[in-house]
């Protein structure tokens, strides 16, 4: 069995999962039966080369694309069974996105960006915890700027902000330092686990950055669409429930 | 290499660069009308007149001007006209006509159009007439109904549609009702002294030219106080007024194509911020700048002249309308041909602006570095500007809107006002977009829900062309609305005038002898009368001792010559009335012939066109007898009153003896007892007429509505060519709101939010876009009441309630229309879409 913690709960498990494109008259299988599960409060990379499927299986495992067959359950839903406005709600209540490309609204301000997920809730009086959540990343002085006038790191510590702000139980990130130079990345990296430990959010982190993948208790190598190695980082993985 | 790179996002430029199609069809459109308008001129010149000269006069032709009509041979024909009370004994109307009794076979060029056809020449044969058409429409009335004239009756052969040279709005006021002359004094209307024109018309014999006649003869018809009229001066002055509209037209369709310029000119802004990635590619590998300038030059240059040449198939379509829209006022019909001159004019034009304004953006290209290709930097060099060759394009384009505007002006200042005006009114329009605009988004941030601000703050999102849609679709809303605040103030005015204790009726014409009786009658009716006047008409003879023919032969006369020829209608009374105000000399309130100087009042703008001031002598000549007077004092007048106003008055004691009708001023409660005391009037005193303010007000209200109908057709161009440019703008801007809904569908917002947001931001463009053309509108239609009407300013609520909703719909129907699919993008989309 693959579970890392016997006595953690499991907050996503896959089973079976395939995903095939149609192109042309040729059927390209991108994801090939995959089963594994994810224990609650872990940290887990997804490493592979490129084209081998990571970007894909993310998105199915964060209800983002329906796969050809087999399921996913996430935080105890099953995802098949869910029309799309389910699972928006269900990101928006309980996942929270990282993007290589850092993918923040360009008409709002880096604090309002960092407010979007609670506002589409309905939530109000809200402006507090961006801020709160701002002056951790370290951007207390950059609330009203755009981001067009911001760099590279600086929008994606406002996307980290905004991954946080609805306290999400799981935490997806696709190459989050894969636009970024080493130094900035290396900051992108540090704030991630420490937001992540401050909110016990589970992480599954999509990279290619080794650094980033050894400090994740846990690394799934893909190839070709199957997981070729699943990997515990044992003195991580014990940590990890000690906190 | 041009073509094949633009393959992808052909369709979409296409789009955008038919911004320029409205305006290069409206200038088409109307440069062949105006070449047609002017080919119909020449073509039907003749008809213009219906002869070759008209000789015209304000009293019977004396055996003089006889003698002098015989030597110029060819054939004649006379016409005697006259403003009369006409009524229809069948259905009880009367109405104030212009009657015009003929004989002859005028028109010796053209036809009368009348229904049947043949009645133009039956009406001559017996006691029949020809009645205006509006008129018969207008009071139910049928071929063979009769109608009383004075002591007479005819029978009505005929409706009276077009009469040549004439447009069907010259019969508004005075419908006209043609008689045979020989059944002209049946009516005992006309008196020697009664106001009536009497008219010559001429064909002359085909070696004679009409010009040369009417220059030979000028001495003689100045001495015999004659007017001549020949076809070319017609024409001259017909043309004069139908070119001014036709120049009006012309620069409303030029701002149309210019606002489409500044569409198609943000939107290669916008198509090739997308391209910067590619041409940075291009450029490492060895493209060189002028090259890739090249390419995306030919890819919109193609596109423009797609765009001109689909204007060009649209406009064909409006010039088949735009006649139909302006027949009313036309006095020759207009024939349909392609104006090839127009079409290559107006390609020109469209293909030179569209160029023009995509240049701007392109000359950024020269500066997109290849480093771009290697490294995204957030400059991505399109943005600077100021060099040098920006600066000669931004010349460019307004010298060659300059250009434009004089060419199509009479007089290159209005063409150099024109273009500055244009300038300063978008500059105006433009910085209250931009203020409504950053209002708008200072309110919603306060407030509102996050549904709204994200609304709202998408109207700043780059690339999305917000501004240009507010001028055009600002613009087109301006002039719609203060257009229609123009209509009303004015027949507001009009109507205001009768209103309270204010006089509406009007009857004139009244001999002495009829006072006592009329008086005794309009009493029994149980209305007060409430201003009785005497008139007098007499003619100026000299001016300071100068007599009035040797003034018009000056040369250097600088007087005009209307207010020297023109009939004196003058009163006597002992002092001003309330509708006047003497703002220099004395009145003086008695005076006598032949015992000290006559002291009159002059009408402060009358003195100063001919010139004069106080203490000036001035000869009349009441119908016959020289009467010298001096000018004692002028007057203020309040000419917009529903009662007699004169430019001359006389102290009592001068003119009591002399021929004179009287004007009586009522006032009615209701049209239709306004209705029965004409009747009254007329079927006991036939010649006295009757002006019904009801009708003046109905006749304003038809003529602007129709002029409106003119000036609102165009400013749907501007409208129209906004919407285009939004559609434009929606499509180009398409991939970056796909990605904004996938990553908010994302983060977790429902379709019915993503949907919402989008809603939200057309509401507020169109909104905030008519808002601005509205404030705009409020503002001109304000000063225009306070300082050209100098009426009071009657807020507008409800139809700048509809403005606005319409012009808001349109864009939300737009842009959703063009955004169809976007909020059910699969959120998947987010994981690959590429950083921008
Ligand atoms: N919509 C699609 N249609 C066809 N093939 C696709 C589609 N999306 C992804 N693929 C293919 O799936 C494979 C895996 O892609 P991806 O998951 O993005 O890989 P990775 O993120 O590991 O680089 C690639 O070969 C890609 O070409
Ligand atoms: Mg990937």
């Amino acid at each position: 069995m693959l579970t890392s913690s016997p006595a953690a709960p499991t907050i996503l498990s896959v089973e079976q999962l395939t995903k095939s494109y149609k192109s042309g008259d040729r059927i390209l299988t991108v994801v090939k039966e995959m089963t594994f599960s994810i224990a609650e409060g872990s940290t887990c990379s997804i490493v592979g080369p490129s084209g081998s499927g990571k970007t894909t299986l993310l998105g199915l495992c964060a209800g983002l694309d329906r796969p050809s067959s087999g399921t996913v359950r996430l935080n105890g839903t099953q995802l098949n069974s869910l029309d799309e406005d389910s699972l928006a709600e269900l990101r928006n209540r309980h996942v929270g996105f990282v993007f290589q490309t850092f993918q923040l609204i360009p008409t709002l301000t880096a604090l309002e960006n960092v407010m979007v997920p609670l506002e589409l809730r309905g939530e109000s009086q809200t402006a507090n915890r961006a801020k709160d959540l701002l002056r951790q990343v370290g951007l207390e002085d950059r609330l009203h700027h755009y981001p067009a006038q911001l760099s590279g790191g600086e929008q994606q510590r406002v996307a980290l902000a905004r991954a946080f702000i609805n306290r999400p139980k799981i935490l997806f990130a696709d190459e989050p330092t894969g636009n970024l130079d080493a130094e900035t990345s290396q900051r992108i990296v540090h704030l991630l686990f420490e937001l992540n430990e401050a909110f016990g959010t589970t992480l599954i982190v999509v990279t290619h950055d080794l650094d980033l993948a050894g400090r994740t208790q846990r690394i799934l190598k893909l190839r070709g669409g199957s997981v070729v190695s699943d990997e515990t980082n044992e003195h991580l993985a014990g940590a990890a429930r000690s906190d | 290499m041009a073509w094949r790179d633009s393959r992808a996002s052909r369709r979409r430029l296409l789009l955008f660069v038919s911004s320029i199609t409205l305006g290069v069809a409206a200038l088409m459109a109307i440069g062949s009308f105006g070449v047609n308008l002017r080919r119909g001129l020449d073509y039907q010149a003749k008809t213009l007149l219906g002869a070759d000269m008209a000789i015209r006069a304000r009293q019977p032709f004396g055996e003089a001007a006889e003698r002098l009509f015989r030597t110029l041979g060819g054939e004649q024909a006379r016409e005697t006209s006259f403003a009369s009370m006409v009524s229809f004994p069948r259905t009880g109307a009367t109405r104030l006509a212009q009657v015009r009794a003929l004989e002859g076979s005028f028109p010796f060029f053209g036809d009368l159009e009348t229904e049947p056809a043949e009645a133009a020449a039956d009406f001559r044969r017996g006691a029949r007439a020809l009645v205006e058409d509006g008129l018969m429409l207008q009071h139910h009335l049928k071929l063979g109904d009769e109608v009383h004239i004075g002591a007479y009756s005819y029978r009505i052969a005929g409706r009276l549609k077009r009469v040549p040279g004439e447009s069907s709005t010259a019969g508004l006021l005075g419908a006209r009702v043609y008689i045979p002359k020989q059944f002209l004094n049946q009516t005992r209307l006309l008196q020697p002294d009664s106001a009536a024109t009497y008219k010559v018309y001429f064909r002359l014999p085909a070696d004679v030219d009409a010009e040369q006649v009417a220059k030979k003869l000028e001495p003689d018809l100045i001495r015999l106080r004659l007017d001549a009229e020949t076809v070319a001066e017609r024409k001259a002055n017909l043309g004069r007024s139908l070119e001014n509209a036709y120049d009006y037209l012309n620069l409303v369709a030029f701002i149309a194509l210019l606002l489409g310029s500044i569409g198609v000119g943000s939107s290669v802004h916008v198509y090739i911020k997308q391209k910067v990635n590619t041409l940075a590619i291009l450029r490492c590998l060895g493209a060189k700048s002028r090259s890739t300038f090249a390419i995306y030059l030919v890819q919109t240059s193609t596109l423009g002249l797609a765009g001109a040449t689909g204007g060009i198939l649209l406009g064909l379509a409006v010039q088949y309308v735009l006649p139909h829209l302006m027949q009313d006022f036309l006095p020759v019909s207009i024939p349909f041909s392609v104006s090839w001159v127009s079409v290559m004019e107006a390609t020109l034009t469209g293909f030179g602006i569209a160029v023009l304004f995509s240049l701007l953006p392109l000359l950024g290209l020269r500066r997109i570095s290849p480093l771009l290709a290697i490294r995204a930097s957030y400059e991505d060099g399109t943005r600077q500007r100021g060099d040098l060759w920006s600066w000669l394009v931004y010349g460019a384009i307004l010298v060659s809107a300059g250009a434009f505007a004089v060419a199509h002006t009479r007089r290159w200042v209005h063409g150099v006002w024109f273009t500055l005006g244009l300038v300063a009114g978008l500059a105006i329009l433009a910085a209250v977009a931009q203020l409504v605009r950053f209002l708008a988004r200072r309110l919603v941030k306060r407030s509102g829900s996050y549904l709204w601000r994200q609304g709202v703050a998408n109207l700043y999102r780059p690339n999305n062309q917000t501004v240009v849609l507010m001028l055009s679709i600002g613009l087109g809303t301006f002039l719609m609305t203060t257009l229609y605040f123009v209509h009303n103030v004015l027949v507001q005015e009009v109507t205001l005038l009768g209103s309270g204790q204010r006089p509406n009726l009007v009857l004139f014409d009244i001999q002495t002898d009829q006072r006592e009786d009329l008086r005794r009658l309009i009493r029994s009716l149980g209305l007060p009368i409430l201003q009785e006047v005497p008139v007098v008409t007499m003619r100026l003879a000299s001016l300071q001792g100068r007599a009035v023919e040797d003034i018009l032969r000056d040369p250097n006369n600088t007087i005009p010559e209307s207010a020297l020829q023109r009939e004196y209608r003058s009163t006597y009374r002992a002092g001003p009335v309330d509708t006047e105000t003497v703002t220099l000399g004395k009145w003086q309130s008695q005076a006598a012939l032949g015992q000290g100087p006559i002291l009159v009042s002059l009408e402060e703008g009358i003195a100063q066109r001919l010139k004069v001031r106080l203490g000036d002598a001035l000869l009349f000549d009441v119908q016959g007898l020289p009467v010298a007077t001096r000018v004692g004092s002028l007057r203020k007048v309040e000419w917009e009153r529903v009662q007699p106003n004169f430019f001359v008055v006389f102290p009592p004691g001068v003119l009591e003896d002399a021929p004179q009708f009287h004007v009586m001023v009522l006032k009615t409660s209701s049209n239709e007892l306004s209705a029965r005391v004409q009747r009254a009037v007329v079927e006991t005193f036939p010649n006295v007429s009757a002006i019904d303010l009801a009708l003046v007000v109905n006749v304003i209200d038809t003529i602007l509505g129709k002029v409106a109908f003119v000036v609102r057709f165009m400013a749907l161009f501007s409208i129209f060519t906004g919407l285009v440019v939004l559609a434009g703008a929606v499509v180009t801007g398409r991939y970056q709101r796909v990605r904004e809904s996938v990553l908010l569908r994302t983060l977790g917002a429902r379709k019915r939010q993503v949907l919402q947001i989008m809603i939200v931001e057309y509401f507020c463009l169109g909104m905030l876009a008519s808002l601005t053309g509205l404030l705009l509108a409020w503002a001109a239609s304000w000063s225009l009441a306070r300082y050209v009407f100098e009426a009071p300013f009657v807020p507008f609520v409800l139809p700048s309630l509809l403005a606005l909703s319409i012009v808001t719909l349109l864009a939300v129907a737009i842009g959703m229309l063009n955004s169809r699919g976007v909020a059910g993008r699969p959120p998947l989309e987010v994981l690959r879409i590429e950083a921008s």
